[in-house]
């Protein structure tokens, strides 16, 4: 019983940092590094709270946020990839903007309420002990999430399409050589990834706690961004880290309330703690290694003309 | 007219230029949090906006949002001396040093410090006494609960959060003295999804009535979802929890700002330390809700209590968790310097203060 609470809690912590993390692991591996995911996040609660406000629709809602943290990434395109400003300061910016944006758009809508977004409930099957709620209770972002990532990784390594766009991240210069538009790609990718961060950032502000206060996003886009290099830009491995991220996040708030007895603070510490023990493990393996940074990751594109 | 300023570097900057002689005497606030935190900064503007409400017509506000605490703040109070200010209000303990430091520079100007303890002849302090809302919150919690153990989500071990527990417990105590606590610690003031995961932790392990020394309302609505009680924090959440907030200490500044803005108009301002509770209404409580009668009726005599003076939470004796009894400074309480420093739990806390040993 206090097993399925816990794997509940875990799914629906760890679902908004799949989502944005998602989302980043394209625009990665199209070759842009964009840091701004906790800005196009924050964007996307505050937007997506006041489209569900507006409308009492989590799906408008939800479209709403994938829009403003789209609208966000665009921004950062145009700078970068248009204007091949350097792409690290240029996102730290743009994520101090999105905090400030989404605060004054936000600010409105401080102690207002929504609807919270509905959880399936399939008649027979949710009511399964155990399975019943863990596959068949969630809200609808979670299946999202999973669909997304099947769908992802599906794209970079079953089509074509996908082919190309690893190409334009691991050597921009030649895809540029055979005729593909790698300014196009990048842009498109740059987009997704903002929308995934939107979609992120909606999920905490209509469905895991429904409302909004400014700066909600403690952090967490910070984490997907973590996350992608974690698992080494590879869809699957991206799951499991997200839901050991989760897991342990979780976990150490029962230690404590069973009273373990282990010190808050390094509980707090341990889902960090996790992320570079897995880290030095995946580099010190050699096999593991095999899929490493895209090769072209931050480096501007400019073609010759 | 007031003027409000977003805290950015660059507006800061302007508004030194924008710095108007029109006659008005000017007060600044300094913020740690962003004004829609719906707790402790969203509390404290609040409090501004009463002010300007009933003195708009001699003074003008600005404030300070999102301030960092540290140097950040430093420059942030020193621009606003520079820009005229006459009396500042700095809002986070974090700010005691900053404010100290530009306050020996400005002689002139009045600063005012909430939570800190430094002094000076043109710096006061001011806070309020929580504590005694949440000896209140313990009587309620014990009462309505059924499992006999109470959720309790806290963020960092310092001595206003331990007292809070402590009090809670000594409240609680008065029902059911084998009451029991189960307490989580975040490691933060606000961090909505992580005091929603905690509270989904502590009602799966079998406590039902959830408070929070953390500012955002996700606690509250986590509570709300499965049916349970909780009491809200820094501001009024019952529209977070219409069936289940039970009531909620609320943070009042606005009686202070107005009476300290009023002495610097008069010229009879002086430093001092206002540590107001219930009684000064500093601390308010939200309406008693969702409770039978008898128990709102204890909550209200329990109230009365404490602002008549009756009733101390921190009465003696007071025993702690080693078994041995605090010694008792203030004749038949613990006094204000033993509150503000408390590092112990007190008999019937299962749980360890974390860092001690």
């Amino acid at each position: 019983m206090l097993l399925e609470l816990i794997v509940v809690s875990v799914i629906a912590a760890s679902t908004p940092l799949l989502l944005a993390a998602a989302g980043e692991l394209v625009t990665e591996r199209a070759g842009v590094l964009n840091l701004g995911v906790e800005g196009m996040m924050i964007m996307g609660a505050a937007c997506g709270f006041a489209g569900a406000y507006f409308t009492d629709s989590t799906l408008l809602g939800a479209l709403c946020g994938i829009a403003a943290g789209a609208a966000l990434a665009a921004m950062f395109a145009a700078l970068t990839l248009g204007l091949a400003v350097n792409q690290v300061a240029t996102r730290l910016a743009l994520t101090i903007i999105g905090i400030g944006i989404s605060g004054l758009i936000g600010a409105g809508f401080v102690g207002e309420r929504i609807t919270p977004a509905p959880h399936l409930a399939l008649p027979g099957l949710s009511a399964l002990p155990f399975v019943g709620s863990v596959l068949f209770g969630q809200d609808a972002f979670v299946y999202c999430s999973v669909l997304l990532i099947l769908a992802i990784r599906w794209f970079l390594y079953r089509t074509r399409p996908g082919l190309v766009l690893r190409a334009v991240g691991d050597n921009h210069a030649s895809a540029h050589a055979l005729g593909y538009p790698v300014l196009r790609i990048r842009l498109l990718a740059v987009l997704f990834g903002g929308g995934c961060a939107g979609l992120a950032g909606a999920y905490l502000s209509l469905a895991y706690t429904p409302f909004f206060t400014a700066g909600m996003t403690a952090g967490r886009g910070w984490i997907a961004l973590a996350l992608v290099v974690f698992a080494s830009w590879r869809p699957l491995r991206l799951v499991a880290g997200a839901y050991l991220f989760g897991a342990v996040t979780i976990l150490q708030l029962h230690a404590q309330g069973a009273g373990m007895g282990i010190t808050p603070q390094l509980m707090a510490a341990l889902p960090y703690l996790a992320t570079i023990l897995v880290l030095v493990a995946i580099s010190g393996t050699r096999r593991m290694a095999g899929s490493t940074a895209p090769a072209s990751l931050g480096v501007p594109f400019v073609p010759d003309r | 007219m007031r003027k409000v300023l977003i805290a950015a570097a660059a507006m800061l900057v302007a508004s030194v230029g924008a710095a108007s002689a029109q006659g008005k005497t000017k007060v600044g606030f300094v913020y740690v949090g962003p004004i829609g935190d719906f707790g402790w900064s969203y509390q404290h503007e609040v409090g501004r906006r009463e002010l300007v409400k009933a003195l708009g017509d001699k003074i003008e506000t600005t404030y300070l949002e999102n301030v960092n605490e540290g140097p950040d703040s430093e420059r942030a109070i020193e621009q606003l001396a520079r820009a005229g200010h006459k009396l500042i209000f700095t809002t986070s303990f974090g700010f005691m040093d900053a404010t100290a430091k530009v306050a020996k520079k400005y002689p002139d100007i009045k600063f005012e410090h909430a939570t800190g303890y430094k002094r000076d002849k043109n710096l006061a302090t001011y806070s309020g006494r929580f504590y005694e809302g949440r000896y209140i919150q313990g009587q309620i919690a014990a009462k309505m609960s059924k499992t006999g153990t109470l959720g309790y989500i806290a963020s960092f071990p310092i001595p206003e959060v331990i007292s809070g527990i402590n009090a809670t417990m000594l409240g609680a105590q008065t029902v059911n003295p084998n009451i029991k606590v189960k307490i989580i610690w975040v490691s933060s003031w606000f961090d909505p999804g992580k005091e929603a995961a905690a509270a989904k932790a502590l009602l799966d392990q079998g406590a039902d009535v959830i408070m929070q020394h953390t500012d955002s309302p996700a606690a509250m609505q986590a509570a709300a979802a499965r049916g349970k009680f909780a009491f809200g924090q820094d501001s009024d959440m019952i529209k977070f929890g219409e069936k289940s907030q039970l009531t909620s200490i609320t943070n009042n500044w606005a009686p202070y700002y107005i009476a300290r803005t009023k002495a610097v108009l008069e010229g009879t301002w002086k430093t001092g330390d206002v540590w107001g509770g219930l009684n000064s209404k500093y601390v308010v409580m939200a309406p008693y809700t969702n409770m039978p009668d008898d128990v709102k009726k204890a909550a209200m005599d329990t109230e009365a209590a404490i602002i008549s003076g009756k009733l101390h939470p921190f009465k003696c004796p007071i025993v702690a968790q080693d078994g041995k009894t605090v010694e008792c400074k203030g004749g038949a309480n613990l006094d204000d310097g033993q509150i503000l420093s408390m590092n112990y739990f007190i008999k019937g806390v299962d749980d360890k203060v974390p860092g001690a040993k």
